[in-house]
């Protein structure tokens, strides 16, 4: 009788799969007369049409015509590439003062002379498409990030990459896997920032000439596997904020044919040429201004556009993981303080993209890219703009998260409270 | 400043907080409650009469009007309208295109107390010891070199309430202050400014107490906590109020008809002693000035329960509360705090980072404004969210229009400007543009809803304490003063 139902159930599920794919063939969708934001060579095309099928861009231009296609009238308003909602623990935590619910760090708590690199660690594993979090940003814009471990037991968190929002389990995108490092952290580098690079380079030497078992090693067999694939032109995100802490780390990278992101570079701005010189793009949040530490003393609200202007590419992130959303506002901000209009944008959709290796599918409005696409009521940097629909690989995703529905809940008492 | 407000600050710098009304009447304020060691002695800056012309206003209670003008004079608003005429030696500004708004007001920032750099050293904000630490007054950990001060007034916040943090059921005395550059934080003390009291509820007290194996540890326990410290303030009230009825009694004995007491004291072996003040007890006086209605409460609570229970707390000991802050929960019982007459400070949209924030909406600033006589506030508790309370606004009303609320800038400026000083209990001088009130005003280059929008000039008192046409200023802070960050490495 089991067997019977478990086979019935698969036919079952085999039809609705068949249906499913109907369904996306029967489901492309032409959004038309848009003022589309490419976040190409492109530009800003007005009143253009965008044609998606099977998940993907087909066609960008005038006047497309597609039958059987599901047609939006844009009515000028502005189509964007889904926005890039930052780098961060979005996916892996629910409640961050509920620790039972926060996967983003891996800590073994080990005395700090037991300590060991575990470059192997890899957050993604522990990514959560069920997240209230997901609906919450999806609707505000937000299709995709960038989820890396917070800080490990070392400066090495582990690893981590871009992950798509449309409530997948499978959400990792593939190409943007990269490693995440804490470029100083007291104590795990002996209380110096000097010990950062003595640690640096023990590991370097371990990936090349591998310890022998009963040797004390800084990684494991595992570790030294994944080290050696960022020592080999894979990407490593480095957190440093401080100008001649971001020069040394421009030096050493370049020396050991490292393949650098500067993540924080709160006094990037002081480095500007150099990093521009290097082609190392540097991710922000242009909103620090405060000197929170002695590293930042040099912390200002036009860090982005002098970094623009001196060649470097940047990207947005606010810091905030349930708020993520607010990287749209961040990227707003910097555009009272001089950054052009369409780089602030290029910095939470197109750059981030391409910094993480995801730029051929993620980040552009353009044939081949996935239909990654938000329609906006307005100018999408502005506040009084929202997200009118959200598309995530050509599905419209329901506008609708557990706060949408406290909202509708509780407003419909007050109105009806109201004599 | 007004006459009125001299005089506020000479009765409030002298008799402070619990006894001032009865102490100062019978003459003892010296004895009983100190000097006025601890009062303002902010001077507003000398400024020359200004003229800003042709703006759009958003007055602050509610209205606006295009094309308008602002006079200051003495730094007194003296006129708000169209087509006003300049006193001669005026300054004029041209406004055309821009806006202007009150000063904006932020009714929970932790500036100079939690300051940056966040650094053990300069941390003053919590005095994590007892939960209930009502003898502390925050004003003795502000750091006035904050660079925060200046990034503030930078996004056009003119006063601030400095809070303790809310480690403790009840944290401490909160201040008020000017955002003027100061050495000292009575330079910057908001002359005759009620008492604020900070208190909180929910998952910190009992987190922090919980932890280290004492009460609180629920809030069950919370609740005790506050109920016993009012009975506590309750005891000493009544304490106060006997030592008042036989210091009356003695002084009317002294102010006998002279050969009467000449006898008396013939008769006795000595004249009768006067009687003896209760010893001060710091917590308790912060108490019953919360039970005597002199201070004004501010409860840090999330979750709409909680804020009930503390309603419960408030009518149980007869106070009133002013506003919760955070309030996470709030638009869950906008109706109820209206009706209340207690004010929702508010974040726009920060949610989820512990349990008593999981249920946070977008919507719950124009929520909490939805019903009659409302008071929503937006607060930032951040110095980076202070350097924004318009931008934070902008989107609780962006959410509202989603919802068929239309909410225009000349409502919600209010609840960043006249709500906010409502809270505080200084509407009659700062939070509207009109006549007679502080001369606190913002300049910005365009709709102060706009995320592009920037203050260009902010005026406190009439005195320009910010001008963005002039970047090259050097720090007000003496922390960022000299230091080698300002250009590109070398």
């Amino acid at each position: 009788m089991s067997t019977m139902r478990r086979v019935v159930t698969r036919v079952v599920c085999a039809l609705a799969i068949v249906l499913m794919g109907e369904q996306v063939a029967a489901q492309d969708i032409l959004i038309r007369n848009a003022r589309v934001h490419t976040m190409t060579s492109a530009g800003t095309l007005d009143g253009a049409d965008v044609l998606v099928r099977a998940g993907k861009i087909v066609a960008v231009g005038s006047n497309l015509a597609a039958s059987n296609a599901t047609v939006i009238d844009a009515a000028h308003r502005p189509l964007t590439p889904g926005l890039f909602a930052g780098v961060g623990s979005l996916g892996v935590v629910e409640v961050a003062a509920v620790p039972d619910t926060s996967d983003e760090s891996f800590r073994l708590r080990m005395p700090v002379w037991e300590q060991q690199w575990r470059p192997e660690f890899d957050v993604t594993l522990a990514y959560n498409p069920a997240s209230s979090l997901i609906p919450v940003n999806r609707i505000e814009g937000m299709t995709w990030g960038v989820l890396a471990p917070y800080r490990g037991d070392s400066i090495v968190a582990g690893q981590g990459g871009a992950v798509t929002y449309d409530g997948r389990y499978d959400a990792l995108i593939p190409g943007s896997r990269s490693l995440f490092v804490q470029w100083h952290d007291g104590d795990s580098v002996g209380g110096t920032r000097a010990g950062l690079f003595m640690l640096m380079q023990q590991a370097i030497r371990e990936v090349r000439s591998p310890p022998a078992a009963a040797d004390r090693a800084l990684m494991l067999p595992a570790g030294r596997e994944a080290f050696a694939g960022y020592l080999n032109g894979g990407r490593i995100v480095f957190n440093v904020d401080r100008a001649v802490d971001i020069r040394r780390l421009i030096d050493f990278t370049r020396r050991n044919g490292l393949k650098p992101v500067i993540s924080g570079g709160a006094e990037a701005w002081r480095v500007a040429d150099e990093l521009a010189r290097a082609n190392i793009p540097v991710l922000l949040n242009p909103l620090d201004n405060l000197p929170d530490n002695f590293d930042m003393m040099g912390a200002r609200l036009d860090n982005a556009t002098l970094l623009h202007r001196a060649g470097v590419r940047v990207a947005f992130s606010s810091g905030h993981v349930h708020n993520a959303r607010k990287n749209r506002q961040v990227a707003g901000n910097t555009v009272a303080h001089g950054l052009p209009w369409e780089v602030a944008l290029a910095a939470i959709t197109a750059t981030p993209a391409e910094i993480f290796g995801v730029g051929a599918t993620r980040g552009h409005i353009a044939v081949g890219q996935a239909a990654d696409l938000v329609l906006w009521s307005g100018d999408p940097l502005e506040l009084s703009s929202l997200a009118e629909q959200v598309w995530i690989g050509g599905a419209a995703i329901e506008m609708r998260s557990r706060q949408s529905d406290l909202r509708d809940r509780y407003f419909q008492r007050l109105k009806s409270a109201r004599p | 400043m007004r006459v009125n407000e001299n005089i506020r600050y000479a009765v409030s710098g002298a008799a402070l907080a619990l006894l001032t009304s009865w102490v100062a009447s019978v003459g003892l304020a010296a004895e009983s409650a100190g000097t006025d060691s601890y009062g303002s002695i902010y001077r507003a800056s000398v400024s020359p009469p200004t003229l800003i012309r042709n703006a759009t206003l958003l007055i602050g209670d509610g209205t606006r009007i295009d094309n308008g003008d602002v006079l200051i004079v003495d730094g007194k608003i003296a006129a708000v309208g169209r087509g006003l005429s300049a006193p001669a030696g005026a300054r004029i500004l041209e406004a055309r295109g821009r806006w202007v708004t009150p000063g904006l007001i932020d009714v929970h920032s932790h500036v100079g107390v939690l300051p940056s750099p966040y650094v053990d050293a300069n941390s003053d904000g919590n005095e994590v010891t007892n939960p209930v630490t009502a003898n502390v007054w925050v004003e003795h950990s502000v750091w006035t070199q904050d660079p925060a001060f200046q990034t503030a007034l930078e996004g056009g916040i003119t006063t601030l309430q400095i809070l303790p943090g809310s480690a403790n059921l009840v944290g401490g005395r909160s201040v008020v202050l000017k955002n003027v550059p100061a050495v000292s934080v009575r330079d910057m003390k908001f002359p005759g400014a009620p008492i604020g009291v900070k208190m909180a509820c929910g998952e910190n007290p009992k987190r922090v107490y919980g932890d280290k194996g004492t009460a609180p540890s629920t809030r069950m326990g919370n609740v005790a906590g506050f109920r016993q410290a009012f009975s506590d303030a309750q005891d000493y009230q009544r304490q106060l109020q006997k030592y008042q009825r036989e210091l009356a009694k003695y002084q009317a004995a002294e102010a006998a008809p002279a050969d009467s007491r000449k006898k008396k004291a013939d008769d006795d072996k000595g004249k009768e002693e006067p009687p003896a003040p209760p010893k001060r007890d710091l917590k308790l006086e912060t108490l019953v000035s919360v039970l005597n209605g002199e201070a004004r409460v501010h409860i840090h609570c999330y979750r709409a329960d909680d804020m009930s229970n503390m309603l419960a707390l408030a009518d149980e000991f007869g106070f009133k509360i002013a506003a919760f802050h955070h309030g996470v929960e709030a638009y869950k019982i906008a109706d109820r705090l209206a009706e209340r007459g207690v004010c929702g400070a508010l974040w726009a949209d920060w949610w989820g980072f512990k349990m008593e924030a999981y249920d946070g909406i977008q919507e719950n600033l124009a929520l909490v404004d939805y019903p009659q006589d409302s008071c929503a506030i937006t607060h930032s508790d951040s110095s980076e969210g202070i350097q924004r309370l318009n931008q934070e606004s902008a989107k609780s009303m962006a959410h509202a229009r989603a919802l068929g609320l239309s909410i225009p800038p000349e409502r919600a400026i209010r609840w960043l400007t006249s709500n906010a000083a409502k809270a505080l209990g200084l509407s009659d001088r700062i939070g509207t543009l009109a006549t007679g009130m502080n001369a606190d005003v913002v300049i910005w280059n365009r709709d102060p809803f706009s995320v592009y929008s920037l203050a260009e000039q902010v005026f406190i008192d009439g005195s320009m304490q910010f001008d963005r046409s002039q970047p090259q200023a050097p720090a007000r802070s003496d922390f960022m003063l000299g230091q080698d960050a300002n250009e590109e490495l070398r």
